[in-house]
């Protein structure tokens, strides 16, 4: 317990910058209880006399960290499409990690059929973190941005939310601030940190980030972790490993990808996803309902 | 032109004309007024509009995620299509020594810098944040078409003031030296300033020629490449309808029939209100249709290229978003533009009847409103068709439609490129009176007299 404290990210530390301060003179018998929202989205609950300020870098350290990336590192996800059935936990896990509202999807988990007779199938769609990005290109500020590790990142303290990135990603993967984002009084004050894009704010662009805050703790995207079916793999290419989010199995990332004739999306207009999706066959779970008649293209 | 050669004939002519020239900047009437409040309310409203957009977010928009450019972008691309014309006439044809476009050279200016000041303005409305607008230079990404853009646009600007301003020069120190008594007193002191005490000296005239003749050279690439480049937000895209190599010439063509059009109604309004029969002749009048017939036929054939090559192969994503075009919801609009803004004007314009002021006034003004429904249509059924299905987002976000406060912040910027050139009409000649004196055979010494009453 006493660890949970600094291990709070960004997001844990919603309560208001007062209450903190409240809370940094030793109280050892407070017997008070209070909720908080973990950096997982997890709600906890913990006596107002252990809580500390978690021990952030300032803004500007912040940003210059979130560019660099983790050295080393070449992140990749893996997507199991036979094992999903829509059970949108990732949605959920997504939404309350990055401060989002019901409509926006960093992760939207589509409803698929190739053509007129091939079967449906569930497809969760992330950003697929090109190594050759659409949309950073088209940035005027270099707001967003594509570091070492594979990731594609946003500065919304940078962003003018022109929405140029919006058009020229092909995997519709953005999403706009149109208003105030969700629960913004409750961010109100917390440092920004890049590698959640929280605090949203309002007029900039927030899209998946791979998690970034998590990998630097050591942790799975929080998508990975909320799966119950094993959709999720997750990993370095450059250690060729990645593990099940479900199952925390790890395996050899080429081995996966070869067996099961993995294949990107769209490789054809040259983009080069680092998201990886395993062919819908033999799915574990029937598809429900219908299809939808929405824009198939 | 033949010299005239009785000075007592230049002087009497030079006064007729300098009279008939600057009665737009004497004349003060009600309606004069009534027209200016009239877009300033108007402009009034559309500032609120957007003061109320800054505060809520651009939520209060029609635009959605999917549809994440809308009205303020296809506007945008309008006001660049129009600007594009004083490049075409008061460089273009100037260089080509085509003389009967002399007269409206200035207008061309005007309507210009209108069309090219509010374009930068739009976008600045269109901006999530336009308070962080500093960030493009602070953070400017030269990869980017917007700074590409940002660059030419100022550019063409900063161009297209030289060019109307310098030919003003001497015209300024005429209506300084001749119209004292006519004027009040802060005009005269704005002439006798920006007139930079011009004497009309004849190494004074060759200066203005020179000037103004690496102003037109300068102004071809970079008129050439406001609309480009502008296309080059669209083409630089992986998108159906965007993603298509003809797209930069396609604007170019399309910017030349929207200005030509703007040019024939600033120019018929100016014939009736300000009486100037006879110097926006009805000659000018045919010659501007004839233009327009020009310019429409290639652009023709850029929309034949544009909609029969991929329609023609009707690759998936392709034939959804030309179907919508064809027969789906943008079909109303499609044909509105293709028949009203460039079939009719082709055929009609054939027939000197339609080349008459009027019967081309009205023509022109339905080709203007074509051509902004011509952009919405290009910028907006490509984003209501992404690749990949749009699904778990609320019904709205599928299909775009503009709310009132896009409306009202698109008529702000109409009814502020009005009051521009209002602005500009009331300040300055329309026509450039020392070229047009010159042409009708009046020697230059008689410009830099002073009246002798």
């Amino acid at each position: 317990m006493k660890t949970l404290g600094a291990s709070f990210g960004v997001a844990g530390v919603i309560g208001s910058s007062s209450l903190l301060n409240s809370c940094t003179k030793v109280e050892t018998n407070s017997g008070d209880k209070i909720k908080l929202l973990t950096s997982s989205g997890e709600l906890v609950e913990v006596d107002k006399a252990q809580l500390k300020p978690a021990d952030l870098p300032s803004l500007t350290e912040n940003q210059k960290r979130g560019r660099l990336g983790l050295p080393g590192r070449s992140w990749v996800m893996v997507i199991d499409l036979s094992k999903c059935r829509n059970a949108r936990e990732c949605m959920k896990a997504c939404q309350n990690h990055h401060q989002l509202r019901p409509e926006q999807h960093h992760i939207n988990v589509l409803q698929m059929q190739d053509a007129e007779y091939t079967a449906p199938y569930y497809m969760p769609k992330p950003c697929q973190h090109c190594d050759n990005p659409p949309c950073t290109k088209v940035c005027p500020v270099n707001a967003t941005f594509k570091r070492d590790d594979g990731i594609v990142l946003i500065d919304n303290e940078r962003c003018i939310g022109c929405r140029f990135c919006i058009a020229a990603c092909p995997y519709s993967a953005r999403v706009f601030n149109w208003f105030e984002p969700r629960d913004a009084e409750k961010y109100e004050g917390v440092t920004y940190n890049i590698e959640a894009n929280v605090p949203q704010k309002k007029g900039t662009i927030s899209k998946c980030l791979f998690s970034a805050d998590r990998l630097r703790d050591g942790k799975l995207p929080s998508c990975v972790s909320a799966c119950p079916n094993g959709v999720y793999w997750f990993g370095d290419r450059n250690e060729d490993a990645v593990t099940n989010g479900t199952t925390k199995e790890t395996v050899s990332f080429s081995e996966l990808i070869e067996k099961n004739a993995a294949y990107t999306l769209m490789e054809e207009l040259g983009t080069k996803p680092r998201v990886y999706y395993l062919p819908p066959k033999d799915r574990a779970f029937p598809f429900q309902g219908e299809i939808g008649h929405e824009n198939k293209s | 032109m033949d010299k005239i050669e009785s000075p007592a004939e230049s002087r009497k002519l030079l006064d007729k004309i300098t009279h008939d020239l600057t009665r737009s900047i004497v004349k003060k009437d009600e309606l004069t007024r009534f027209w200016f409040f009239i877009l300033i309310m108007f402009a009034g409203v559309g500032l609120w509009g957007w003061i109320i957009q800054f505060r809520t977010g651009l939520g209060v928009t029609g635009m959605r995620d999917y549809v994440s450019w809308g009205m303020y972008i296809a506007n945008f691309v309008f006001f660049v299509a129009v600007s594009l014309i004083g490049f075409l006439i008061s460089s273009a044809l100037h260089l080509l020594k085509i003389n009967w476009a002399k007269p409206v050279s200035r207008v061309a200016e005007q309507v210009a810098i209108a069309a090219v000041a509010l374009a930068g303005v739009i976008i600045i409305m269109d901006m999530g944040r336009p308070d962080r607008f500093l960030n493009i230079f602070l953070h400017g990404r030269f990869a980017s078409p917007i700074i590409w853009d940002v660059t030419v646009i100022t550019t063409y600007l900063v161009i297209s003031l030289l060019l109307f301003y310098i030919p003003l020069i001497p015209d300024l120190a005429l209506m300084r030296d001749r119209m004292g008594n006519e004027l009040p007193k802060w005009k005269l002191t704005l002439y006798t300033v920006l007139a930079l005490g011009w004497k009309g000296k004849a190494e004074q005239y060759k200066i203005i020629y020179h000037a103004m003749r690496v102003l037109m050279l300068l102004i071809i690439p970079v008129g050439l490449s406001i609309h480009t480049v502008t296309s080059w937000l669209f083409a630089a895209t992986l998108r159906s309808g965007w993603d298509t190599a003809i797209l930069g010439p396609y604007f170019v063509a399309g910017a030349f029939v929207a200005g030509t059009a703007a040019v024939i109604v600033v120019m018929y309004v100016y014939r009736l209100r300000y009486g100037l029969k006879d110097y926006f002749q009805d000659l000018h009048f045919d010659y501007m249709g004839k233009l327009l017939v020009f310019v429409c036929l290639v652009y023709l054939y850029f929309n034949i290229n544009e909609y029969l090559v991929p329609g023609y192969k009707m690759k998936l994503a392709d034939g959804i978003h030309l179907n919508e075009l064809f027969k789906g919801n943008f079909s109303g609009m499609f044909w509105l533009v293709q028949i009203t803004g460039l079939l009719l004007p082709i055929v009609l314009l054939l027939f000197s009847y339609f080349r008459k002021p009027l019967p081309i006034a009205i023509i022109s003004l339905a080709v203007m409103i074509s051509a902004w429904f011509k952009r919405y249509i290009i910028v907006i059924p490509t984003l209501e068709h992404p690749f990949l299905p749009i699904q778990n987002v609320p019904e709205h976000f599928q299909h775009y439609s503009p709310t009132s406060i896009e409306i009202m912040i698109t008529l702000f910027s109409f009814f502020a490129a009005l009051t521009i050139i209002s602005v500009l009409a009331k300040l300055f000649p329309v026509i450039t009176i020392w070229e047009y004196a010159e042409d009708q055979g009046i020697d230059k010494k008689y410009l830099s007299e002073k009246p002798k009453n």
